[in-house]
């Protein structure tokens, strides 16, 4: 399992888990990101934050710390992202 | 006359779904703006001839996501449906607009509508992106799977309306209920004890709809608007979540994935093809490139700005010389009544064309910020520049009300409606009179033109022009942060941003905005300005000396002045004397230590109601008569030779380089504008943000101001 922030653009991941008693986590589960539903990092914004991601038929910009809390299961084509930087 | 009210329809739906465009097409230009009571959330209602001439009240809601609130305007949507709006019964009918290109996420609100149990039909709007993309809707089979009338319409084409109104039609005579999603039998349960807790706590009954947004939400935004205090309501919820999760069902998750799992179902087979890539994609790749992005985006911006003040010039010129010709046609029939000359002149016109002179830049604002924002590009913006506002509070959607700010500040307070955390907005509507608006700049000029440009030439000259505009953002920024991170303790909304497609937007739509905010501004702001302006009109014309402005201008006729210099130096006698005068005189030690000498203090006072007043109230002060502006050679030379007369500056000038620079802050932080501020009441839902913020600014202009003078005059000592 992946924070889905640590993902590079271009990276997709399955949705494991989210943290449901967060506001930001309830308003992206209304937005359709349920465990098992497959998102893509667009690309990030020019000064690094926020991240566009591509889920449920829509691009959605959100910044690193609001996607901390969110799991996802990296696809097996894609390359395993970099560790965080220290 | 009609007795009987019309029904009324909801018109809810996700933001981007076109839904105001759909709106205007049925409504047409019959609609009414108002305010819900308490929030500054706009009201938007229309009336509709269904076919047969039977009218409805359409009611365009603000887009919302979910009916789990977390903005003012996301509650303003669950109070209008669940008729908690105080006079307002609930809707007799709700439309959901979807969006065809995204019918699954879209029918997620409808599933919560459901719950509500109001009679609800269906528009899917955007049926002709769909179709380019090679989506096809099986509206038949949809509506089966709803139980209930859907349309298929594309309202920027104007095609499908009328199936819209015979759907209307329908909802009102057969009034289908959206079917409900099938609650396990735990939820169930769950949501009838924290019914039954809340209807005890708040001696009101508690529909199921509302039952499970205490459940559901962390945030208690809705229980706590409803009454249910937290005492009370913290061990019922726990209660009932804990039997949730004896379920093995997570309380906020549920919701969702009881939802998902059904309109998965109910959309299997309605739905065919699944889309090629949208041509915004492409855009994106370019318009949101790490290097080129940001280089469109001050592309775009300089252009905005550009474009704001060279259209607005010649409207605004047209606009000063009518009411200039108006006072030249009303001077000479009010000749020997010269109370009755110089209250229309100098009070009432004077006013109205302080006011209606901002106008033009206000409503070119309006229409560009409104073209950029239906086109799809207003978001990617916040995207670029969420990083820079971020820190601070504010977020990627605080840049264009800062960056309007810089042309007028009421565009910019206006346009914070688009931003969805209460914090955030009121952060930004505080933080925005402090952008150097274009009233400010003929103060700066005349101070440039008359002292910094002769006597330290071009380049500082345009040095301070600059630093002057960027005085305000550097004091405004720290504002903002200690706003949002040490005062405001309002619940921050999830920076959530979606990124809708490009369109090209519907002028008319934008236009007929523009026409309503400028409305609206004319009538709400117009009559307090001209109530100010009369005040400050009469304030400095009474009480008259005939006898002290006789002498005055015997003093300067023996002078050997010549008649209109006699005659100034009786106006500015009159003004000495006056309230203002005197109101100046015993103000001036406040501002003494900024150097301002008493005529000095009278402009600062005369410009309350409107900072570019300063200008000609120094002609007058100054004794040049009142035909003075930003340019006038002879308005420089009185001042430059302005002398202190009295106290330990006797016989020195009062405009040295200090004083000049103490002015010019004071001016560009100052809270002086009455359109502001009652804007920004009207924004902030109430007078007391506004008061905060006059304060605010008008002791940082002074501080600061004394600050530049004290430290000025010992460096130059």
């Amino acid at each position: 399992m992946t924070p889905l922030a640590q993902l590079l653009p271009g990276q997709s991941g399955k949705v494991v888990s989210l943290n449901p008693e967060r506001v930001v986590d309830q308003r992206l589960m209304a937005l359709g990101l349920l465990p098992g539903m497959v998102v893509t990092v667009v690309r990030r914004a020019p000064l690094g934050d926020p991240v566009e991601f591509a889920f449920n038929g829509a691009e959605i910009c959100l910044r690193q710390s609001e996607a901390a809390d969110i799991w996802v299961d990296v696809a097996a084509d894609c390359p395993i992202p970099r560790p965080p930087k220290p | 006359m009609s007795a009987a009210p019309l029904p009324r329809i909801a018109v809810v739906g996700n933001p981007n779904t076109g839904k105001s465009t759909l709106f205007n097409a049925l409504t047409g230009l019959r609609q009414r703006v108002g305010n819900y009571p308490g929030v500054t959330v706009a009201r938007k209602s229309g009336t509709c001839d269904l076919g047969g001439g039977r009218l409805v009240e359409l009611i365009d809601l603000p887009g919302l996501y979910s009916l789990a609130a977390v903005s003012p305007d996301e509650r303003v949507v669950i109070d209008v449906l669940l008729g908690r709006i105080p006079g307002e019964a609930p809707p007799d009918l709700v439309l959901v607009v979807c969006d065809a290109t995204n019918l699954l996420r879209n029918c997620f609100l409808a599933a919560q509508i459901a719950e509500l149990g109001l009679p609800a039909v269906l528009a899917v709007n955007q049926a002709d992106v769909a179709r380019e993309r090679g989506i096809e809707i099986d509206i038949p089979l949809l509506a089966g799977r709803l139980g209930t009338a859907v349309a298929l319409v594309s309202a920027w084409k104007g095609e499908g309306i009328a199936d819209v109104r015979r759907t209307l039609l329908r909802g009102l005579d057969q009034r289908p209920v959206l079917r409900r999603s099938e609650w396990p039998e735990a939820i169930a349960a769950a949501l009838a004890e924290v019914a039954a807790a809340a209807r005890d706590a708040t001696g009101r009954d508690i529909p199921p709809a509302l039952a499970q947004r205490f459940l559901f939400d962390s945030a208690p935004t809705l229980a706590e608007s409803a009454g249910w205090a937290a005492p009370a309501r913290e061990p019922a919820l726990r209660a009932a979540r804990d039997r949730v999760r004896r379920a093995g069902l997570n309380p906020p998750a549920a919701e969702p994935l009881i939802h998902y799992a059904r309109l998965r179902r109910d959309l299997e087979g309605v739905v065919r093809g699944t889309g090629r890539e949208s041509r915004s994609a492409a855009v994106d790749r370019i318009l949101l490139h790490r290097v080129l992005g940001p280089v469109c985006f001050a592309v775009f911006m300089l252009g905005l700005f550009w474009s704001v003040f060279a259209l607005a010039k010649g409207p605004m010129e047209w606009i000063l010389a009518g009411v200039d010709g108006l006072k030249a046609l009303a001077a000479p029939s009010l000749e020997g009544m010269p109370m009755a000359q110089s209250l229309v002149t100098d009070g009432i016109l004077g006013g109205v064309g302080a006011f209606l002179v901002f106008l033009p830049q206000i409503a070119f604002l309006f229409l560009l910020v409104g073209l950029l924002e239906d086109s799809g590009y207003m978001a990617r913006a916040a995207f670029i520049m969420d990083r820079l506002f971020g820190w601070c509070g504010l977020n990627g959607k605080s840049f264009v009300p800062l960056l309007s700010g810089f042309a007028c500040a009421i565009p910019g307070i206006l346009s914070t409606r688009t931003i969805e955390d209460p914090k955030a907005r009121l952060a930004t509507a505080f933080a925005v009179p402090f952008m150097s608006c274009s009233a400010r700049f003929p103060v700066y000029a005349l101070m440039c033109a008359a002292f910094i440009g002769p006597q330290h030439g071009a380049l500082w000259e345009s040095v301070a022009m600059v630093g002057m505009h960027l005085v305000g953002l550097l004091f405004a920024v720290p504002i903002a942060f200690i706003l949002t991170r040490v005062v405001l303790r309002v619940r921050p909304a999830p920076f959530v941003l979606e990124l809708p497609r490009y369109q090209l937007p519907k002028v008319k739509d934008v236009l007929w905005r523009v026409w309503q905010s400028v409305w609206e501004f004319i009538q709400k702001a117009g009559t307090i300005i001209f109530a100010l302006t009369i005040v400050v009109w009469a304030l400095s014309y009474f009480p008259r000396d005939e006898a002290l402005a006789e002498r005055a201008r015997a003093v300067a006729v023996a002078k050997g002045a010549d008649p209109a210099a006699a005659d100034a130096a009786a106006a500015a006698a009159q003004v000495e004397n006056s309230w203002m005068g005197r109101m100046g005189k015993s103000i001036q030690p406040v501002f003494d230590p900024a150097g301002f000498d008493w005529k000095l203090t009278v402009g600062v006072l005369a410009s309350f109601p409107a900072r570019e007043v300063i200008v000609s109230t120094l002609g007058i002060t100054y004794a040049l008569g009142e035909e003075t502006g930003a340019d006038s050679e002879s308005l420089y030379a009185a001042m430059r030779e302005a002398r202190w007369t009295e106290g330990p500056r006797a016989g020195t000038a009062i405009f040295t380089l200090p004083t000049v620079l103490a002015l010019m802050v004071f001016f560009a932080l100052c809270s002086q504008c009455g359109s502001t501020i009652v804007t920004l009441a009207r924004e902030t839902g109430g007078w007391k943000w506004a008061g905060i913020s006059f304060a605010t600014m008008t002791t940082l202009a002074w501080l600061a101001a004394v600050a530049v003078y004290q430290v000025g005059t010992a460096l130059m000592s």
